[in-house]
């Protein structure tokens, strides 16, 4: 049986005013478990608190109940001096007499009527209260960051920074990601390479950073602090430790006629490759779908070029097993396929690009060497049409488009036409636009030099049809604001295709229980106050999988990613909400319901062995609730069938005895 | 034989982050309402077990109503679907034993709708004072 | 908007299906519409006249017999609004309002030539009259 104390607040006359605080506290002395009731001024008043702390040592309470204000405001306060009387914090419980009562009654025998009611259902609850200890769980003193882009390297660089040390999982040979790719950036046009390489640099000499690139990730078991995590390493052929990037066994390899990804295949790189010369790592890479000596064993010249005796035939997918205690998703985002908008006759004609195509086309290191032709002949191009919100906005064609504005299609479409413009005065530029959208720090103003200075012809309208007519292509559009139908002869159309998130999002979202909106971003935490964490403990957003980004928003986000990681792995150990489910593994059935409705994946199974009455042992599967991860909702609770399940500090019979306590 | 003034008993459950925290907005506002409605604290919607509600309804209760986060905006995620979903359930089988629709209810309040507490609360409270007393599901035994 | 075109406007929307407010005012019906030149009124001003209440003239213009019925339109539309469904609404409620056919039997022999297939003129005839 529980020793209770009753203390009654006044509030001043918060309360008092229209609840008679002493009929309160005298009608709640007479219930079961209580020992002790009074009532005071300022309960939360140093005095007040004192108190308690004198009442628990005189009367020997082991349970706290306060009828005061909110819980809200104040059970925090009461919980320490519970503690520092030397009680369990979690013996104390409030009836909310103010907010809930004074403050929305007016007469003082209602008042006073529901404040006693309020009182004996938290009587009746601390009677069935359990001492709580909030668990605790170690911290591995390591990161993973997922993805190897501008959000990656900015994320991993902070990390590392702050002396955690952190590996990133590239799929592709190197880090860099899209930025590696773009040509310059705006609103200020200094080139990607020369803001992103030393960058790459950093990481590749910080020696807290680890790059395994080439690899992916395989499996993700743990929780937050204690993330296991299985990288596949594929084999590339190459010894990473020997190979110096010289490039001889690139120039030497006979099959030269694959598609060069990086130049979203616009030319055609060797079997053997170093996608671009700033490449972290360095390091040259077989693809074996091309490769005649991994085929049919013919060939083998790249190894007998590497000096440095780098190649090896023989190598195989790698394993690696690490453990990590956050996890960083920077997967970001690819253009969608245009493949279904065959308006624009992008499959029909090479002369329709994409504007990521486009970045190539005018990248000094692309496949021209900067030099801006048209690729299916070579030749200067004379009229450009820009075509914006291709496939964004898209509301009806799912199977297409997005539904969401991709929002850095205005901004790098006014910097395109710009340094069209600016290079090569003699070509006109149209650009087709819905709405110009260009919010951001200097944006406004570049799209109006992109009109004023640069003379780029914005056209409030869309394009219908491209109809690829001899060597030209006839673009069929309309200019809404003078009410006319535009035909244009134009050597070139740059589509701006809206963006989507990495198709590798949606199954490492499963391997990491983090969750998704229905377009594969992944969800924050909050969207306006939590929003570079996922709902899932441990695990952080940065960059476009979040939702679509510039450079410097991906940048800042990636920043405020890693300072909530290092927030995480500065501590030595995790203390957990206390209030979480807990599972009577003699009830458990091992029915699965619970698992299936726990929002975080706290719940796992395990067969574990059973004494039987008859002193047989027998192995069940039964529900474990990890306490690192849960965060106390209380689904699983309902969900089970045989009632096993139950939420400390809100257990099933406390609430049965609040109901009681104010239906009687 | 003297006829008592009839007041209903309504079971309100609310949940922590939001309905819990509208509640409160509402006793700072000092927005009125009957002193009929007793809160419970859970911490989500979804921990209320319709069991509790038969329990509730069996001691006499005779209105229960649970209010939670807006669906979308649940502190758990998704806590309040759950309660949607089971509640609908719970409810249709209510209807089936004869308890009036009315006298159960899921709201969503949001820790910035004080307004919309109170008048949810003197809605349902005249909506189940109409209804008169909970009489079907009472456990007679119970009465004192 | 007066009472009766508030009405008109109603029926319009309610025969075609369409909801006109969806449109974003890309302008793409237009952009791809064979028959643009031939308008006075295009397919992305049905859209915004009807959204607007301001159906008088469309019921008035030729436009309304100039729209092919080819829905590329309808399909290149990215919100799903269909222009080519409220210009046909608009053309039912222009031939339901007149009373009159747009095309009458003794208007035909003019119009013949060698090239034009006679089943064009049975579908012309299920277009413009009621």
């Amino acid at each position: 049986m529980q020793r209770i104390g009753v203390f009654v607040c006044w509030c001043g006359s918060n309360i008092a005013a229209t609840v008679d605080v002493q009929a309160v506290a005298q009608a709640l002395k007479n219930e079961p478990g209580v020992v002790f009731s009074t009532d005071y001024q300022y309960m939360c008043s140093q005095a007040g608190q004192d108190m308690i702390k004198e009442a628990v040592a005189e009367h020997n309470l082991t349970g706290i109940v306060v009828c005061s204000c909110s819980p809200r405001m104040h059970e925090a306060t009461f919980r320490k001096t519970a503690a520092a009387a030397g009680l369990n914090p979690y013996m104390v419980e409030i009836a909310n007499i103010r907010e809930q009562c004074s403050w929305v009654h007016k007469d003082i025998p209602t008042g006073t009527e529901k404040a006693i009611i309020l009182g004996k259902a938290a009587v009746a609850k601390v009677n069935l209260n359990t001492p709580l200890t909030p668990g605790e769980s170690p911290v591995t003193k390591r990161a993973l960051v997922i993805g190897g882009g501008i959000a990656g390297i900015q994320t991993a660089l902070d990390i590392a920074d702050a002396g955690f040390p952190v590996d990133i999982v590239e799929t592709k040979p190197t880090i860099g990601g899209k930025m590696a790719q773009l040509d310059k950036t705006f609103p200020t046009l200094d080139c990607a390479a020369c803001i992103l390489t030393p960058k790459m640099v950093d990481v590749a000499q910080n020696d807290k950073i680890r790059i395994f690139s080439y690899s992916e990730v395989e499996e993700v078991s743990g929780f937050v602090g204690n993330f296991d995590v299985k990288i596949k390493k594929r084999a590339r052929y190459v010894k990473e430790d020997l190979c110096t990037g010289c490039g001889a066994c690139v120039e030497k390899c006979p099959m030269k006629k694959v598609p060069n990804e990086f130049n979203l295949g616009m030319d055609n790189r060797p079997a053997i490759y170093i996608p671009f010369a700033q490449a972290v790592p360095k390091v040259a890479t077989i693809d074996p779908n091309a490769c005649n000596m991994l085929k049919n064993g013919k060939c083998g010249l790249c190894a007998r070029v590497c000096t440095a005796g780098a190649i090896d035939y023989t190598q195989k997918d790698e394993i690696i097993e690490e453990k990590y205690g956050a996890i960083v998703v920077a997967t970001g985002f690819n253009p969608i396929s245009m493949d279904k908008f065959d308006e624009f006759a992008y499959s029909q004609s090479k002369d329709v690009i994409t504007s990521l195509e486009f970045e190539r086309l005018t990248n000094a290191a692309g496949p021209t060497a900067g030099k801006l032709v048209r690729p299916s002949d070579g030749e200067h191009p004379h009229t450009i049409v820009f075509v914006q919100c291709v496939g964004s906005r898209c509301e009806n064609c799912a199977e297409k488009g997005k539904e969401y504005c991709s929002k850095i299609c205005c901004m790098y479409t006014a910097k395109h036409a710009m340094l069209v413009r600016d290079k090569y005065p003699d070509i006109e530029t149209y650009v087709f636009y819905i709405d110009v959208r260009t919010p951001g720090k200097n944006f406004d103003e570049f799209y109006r030099r992109a009109v004023e200075e640069y003379g780029v012809k914005y056209v409030k309208g869309m394009v219908g049809k491209v109809s690829p007519e001899g060597k030209k292509l006839k673009v069929q559009a309309s200019d809404l604001l003078n009410n006319k139908q535009l035909n244009i002869d134009a050597d070139l159309v740059v589509l701006a295709a809206a963006i989507e998130p990495d198709k590798s999002a949606r199954p490492l979202a499963t391997m990491l229980t983090a969750s998704m909106d229905t377009n594969d971003f992944f969800t924050e935490a909050h969207p306006k106050l939590r929003p570079v964490e996922s709902p899932t403990a441990g695990v952080f957003l940065s960059g476009a999988c979040q939702g679509p980004k510039d450079i410097p928003e991906t940048v800042s986000q990636a920043g405020a990613a890693a300072s909530k990681v290092i927030g995480l792995l500065a501590k030595d150990k995790l203390t957990g909400n206390p209030c979480i489910a807990s599972s009577d593994e003699n009830m458990c059935n091992g029915c699965s319901s619970c698992e299936r409705v726990c929002p975080y994946g706290a719940i796992t199974y395990v067969d574990k062995e059973f004494r039987m009455p008859d002193r047989t042992t027998k192995v069940r599967r039964v529900a474990q609730v990890n306490p690192a991860v849960c965060q106390g909702c209380g689904a699983c609770t309902v969900a089970c069938p045989s009632g096993a399940m139950d939420l400390r500090g809100f257990a099933s019979n406390q609430i049965i005895a609040e109901v009681d306590a104010i239906c009687k | 034989m003297q006829i008592k003034e009839y007041k209903p008993l309504i079971v309100a459950f609310c949940c922590n982050w939001c309905s819990y925290a509208g509640a409160d907005l509402a006793g700072n506002n000092r927005l009125n309402y009957p002193a009929e409605v007793k809160i419970i604290r859970v911490p989500c919607s979804c921990r209320v077990n319709p069991m509790f509600i038969l329990r509730a309804f069996q001691r006499g209760a005779d209105g229960v109503i649970i209010c939670g986060c807006h669906p979308g905006d649940c502190h758990y995620t998704s806590g309040n679907y759950y309660t949607r979903r089971r509640m609908a359930l719970l409810f249709s089988m209510l209807d089936f034993l004869g308890i009036e629709r009315e006298r159960t209810r899921v709201e969503w309040v949001s820790a910035a709708e004080g307004a919309k507490f109170a008048t949810t609360m003197n809605d349902f409270v005249e909506k189940v004072a109409s209804l008169g007393e909970n009489k079907r599901l009472e456990d007679l035994r119970c009465k004192r | 908007m007066n009472n009766k075109m508030q009405n008109l406007r109603d029926e319009i929307i309610l025969r075609s299906g369409v909801n006109p407010s969806k449109c974003m005012a890309c302008g793409k019906c237009s952009a791809t519409c064979p028959a643009y030149n031939e308008m006075e009124y295009h397919p992305h001003q049905f859209v915004s006249m009807v959204k607007s209440g301001d159906i008088e003239p469309l019921l008035a213009s030729d436009s309304l017999y100039k729209c092919l019925t080819c829905f590329a339109c309808v399909d290149r539309c990215p919100r799903g609004v269909e222009p080519a469904k409220l210009v046909e609404a608009v053309r039912l409620a222009a031939i339901r309002q007149q009373g009159a056919n747009h095309l009458k039997p003794d208007m035909v022999p003019d119009m013949l030539d060698d090239d034009m297939p006679q089943q064009a003129i049975v579908s012309a005839f299920r277009k413009y009259t009621k």
